[in-house]
């Protein structure tokens, strides 16, 4: 399969393994292609997750995460890629509707937008929260203390 | 109806509604997040035309700790009692999924006494929540006596449970390299026990409902899912199965010693509420199997691992995933060599299939959004984590 997609795109993706557990990284232009591939044609027929790893320190800071499983081949793969702050990506809830909320959780707490997205819009969080919890620059006990105090109606929720 | 509420369903994409004489306004109504029957504090915003659903609009997070965030600032070990707050009232499938996980990016293997302890508590778990689901599902739908049997049968696993660990719901059992406590004097005993007791309690369960014709009225052909939207939607577990796809992470990709049991998948074909109820009593009936070939097998020998004190995984990343009662619970965890997970991402089985709930409770009555929501199994301590 790797071969194909190799022959498909050249030097823009790579496969490796890990703990027997094989991932794909992605130059994030091809990515999206290579998603609708894996569904079409590989049969990943099955979006186990959609996540998202934040490295401050990287110039590209975000590593967006697509958990896929296969189940005509009982196979489960990952496809990672790499994203630069305020960098949009395209939405997948089109090719699994799964992606729907997952990436509303996503967007949620890392300020990752999917383009094209139906809803894109909090989804644990309340509406007018400023800031994204899963950011390493987020402090654990941060929190919105605007927020807090007029909806809450308390000087501080911690 | 408040004006904020209508806000929220802006991208419902909603049919035509037939014009009659008596044309009645379209309704927009809250339901919960303070409402019995949503099994917690989820919000559903209904939007209806007289009695029929014409979109639904769930609102969460009213539970949400953070538990992911929480983790980046705990060690491995300390995390552990985490996962067991998830899923509540399946915590030692949550601690199994998470123990399993780190012992993959440590390479380290749970030796064999433990793996079995491992899968007769979790296989007890298995039954005692879906005992739980099968209760409260029961009473949303208007029978009230199955609560009064399944807590009274749930509670004879909590006892072992206490038994074991001290603890009966967030147990905290295992650890990360096997199980902490070895098995107290008696354990198989009272597990052989328990199995005796509740073989026939389940025929009980049947007894009340399975023929019952209300119960048959209220849960046939309602909140149909074909096999093809589960799959699209990221449905697994039990709703899965009912809709007829042989899918059971125990059998697919085994994990802790599940290879060497004999038991069978149930799958349902019609993919409603009767046939997940049907699936999840012949799933209780197959754990009932596991748990007496473990305990009759279970080898002598070490509990725990050799795990170094200080849990320091090596630069990596690893999916693990298992078969939770409620379907596929995944751990994601990327390590950068410290003592700390560097993220922890949990693939909750609930959240995903809560997204379902729309899509089954189009066109169908209120009183079928209740049905629906009992049959998903969601616990909401997991949709919000």
């Amino acid at each position: 399969m790797v071969n194909k997609l190799r022959g498909q795109y050249g030097s823009g993706i790579e496969a490796l393994t890990y703990l027997a557990q094989n991932y794909i990284v992605a130059d994030s232009s091809l990515t999206f292609e290579l998603l609708q591939v894996m569904r079409d044609e590989e049969e990943f027929d099955y979006c186990v997750d959609v996540t998202a790893v934040h490295y401050p320190k990287r110039e590209k800071q975000f590593d967006l995460v697509w958990i896929l499983y296969s189940f005509p081949r009982n196979e489960r793969v990952r496809v990672k890629t790499m994203i630069a702050e305020n960098e949009t990506f395209p939405t997948v809830s089109n090719i699994w509707p799964t992606a729907n909320w997952l990436e509303r959780e996503v967007f949620d707490m890392f300020g990752i937008k999917f383009e094209g997205h139906p809803d894109m819009k909090r989804i644990l969080l309340p509406d007018g929260w400023k800031g994204h919890p899963l950011r390493k620059d987020y402090g654990i006990i941060e929190q919105d203390k605007e927020w807090v105090q007029i909806n809450l109606g308390i000087e501080s929720g911690q | 109806m408040t004006a904020d509420a209508t806000k929220y369903l802006s991208h419902l994409e909603l049919g035509e509604r037939d014009e009659t004489f008596l044309d009645s306004n379209e309704l927009i109504i809250n339901m919960g997040p303070q409402h019995p029957a949503t099994h917690g504090v989820l919000r559903v915003i209904l939007k209806l035309d007289g009695e029929k659903v014409l979109g639904t609009e769930c609102v969460i997070g009213y539970l949400h700790r953070g538990v992911e965030k929480i983790a980046e600032h705990r060690t491995y070990t300390m995390f552990n009692p985490y996962v067991d707050r998830m899923d509540y009232v399946a915590a030692v499938s949550n601690g199994l999924g998470y123990c399993e996980a780190v012992e993959k990016l440590l390479n380290v293997q749970a030796p064999p006494r433990a793996n079995y302890v491992r899968v007769i508590l979790t296989e007890l778990n298995r039954i005692a929540s879906h005992q739980l689901w099968l209760g409260t599902h029961a009473l949303d739908i208007g029978a009230m006596t199955p609560l009064f049997y399944t807590f009274r049968d749930r509670e004879e696993i909590l006892k072992i449970f206490e038994k074991y660990c001290g603890a009966r719901l967030t147990t905290h059992a295992f650890r990360i390299g096997g199980c902490l406590y070895e098995t107290y004097d008696g354990f198989e005993r009272d597990v052989k026990k328990f199995v005796d007791f509740v073989t026939p309690k389940i025929d009980e369960y049947e007894e009340l409902l399975t023929t019952n014709r209300i119960w048959v009225e209220r849960t046939k052909g309602v909140g149909y899912i074909s096999a093809k939207d589960c799959i699209a939607l990221g449905v697994t577990g039990p709703v899965l199965r009912a809709s007829g796809v042989k899918w059971d992470i125990r059998k697919a990709q085994p994990y802790a010693n599940y290879s060497e049991f004999d038991f069978e998948i149930p799958t349902g074909q019609n993919g409603d509420t009767y046939d997940r109820y049907l699936v999840r009593l012949v799933e209780m009936r197959q754990s009932l199997r596991i748990i007496s070939q473990a305990v009759e097998r279970i080898p002598e020998g070490p509990i725990m691992a050799k795990v170094p004190k200080v849990i320091k995984p090596p630069v990596g990343e690893i999916y693990h995933s298992i078969e939770a009662p409620k379907g596929e619970l995944g751990y994601f965890i990327v390590s950068d060599g410290s003592t700390q997970p560097y993220r922890i991402r949990v693939r909750p089985p609930s959240f995903v299939n809560l997204q379902a709930l729309d899509l089954m409770v189009r066109g169908a009555l209120v009183a079928d959004v209740i049905a629906v929501i009992g049959t998903l199994d969601i616990v909401l301590g997991e949709v919000d984590r």
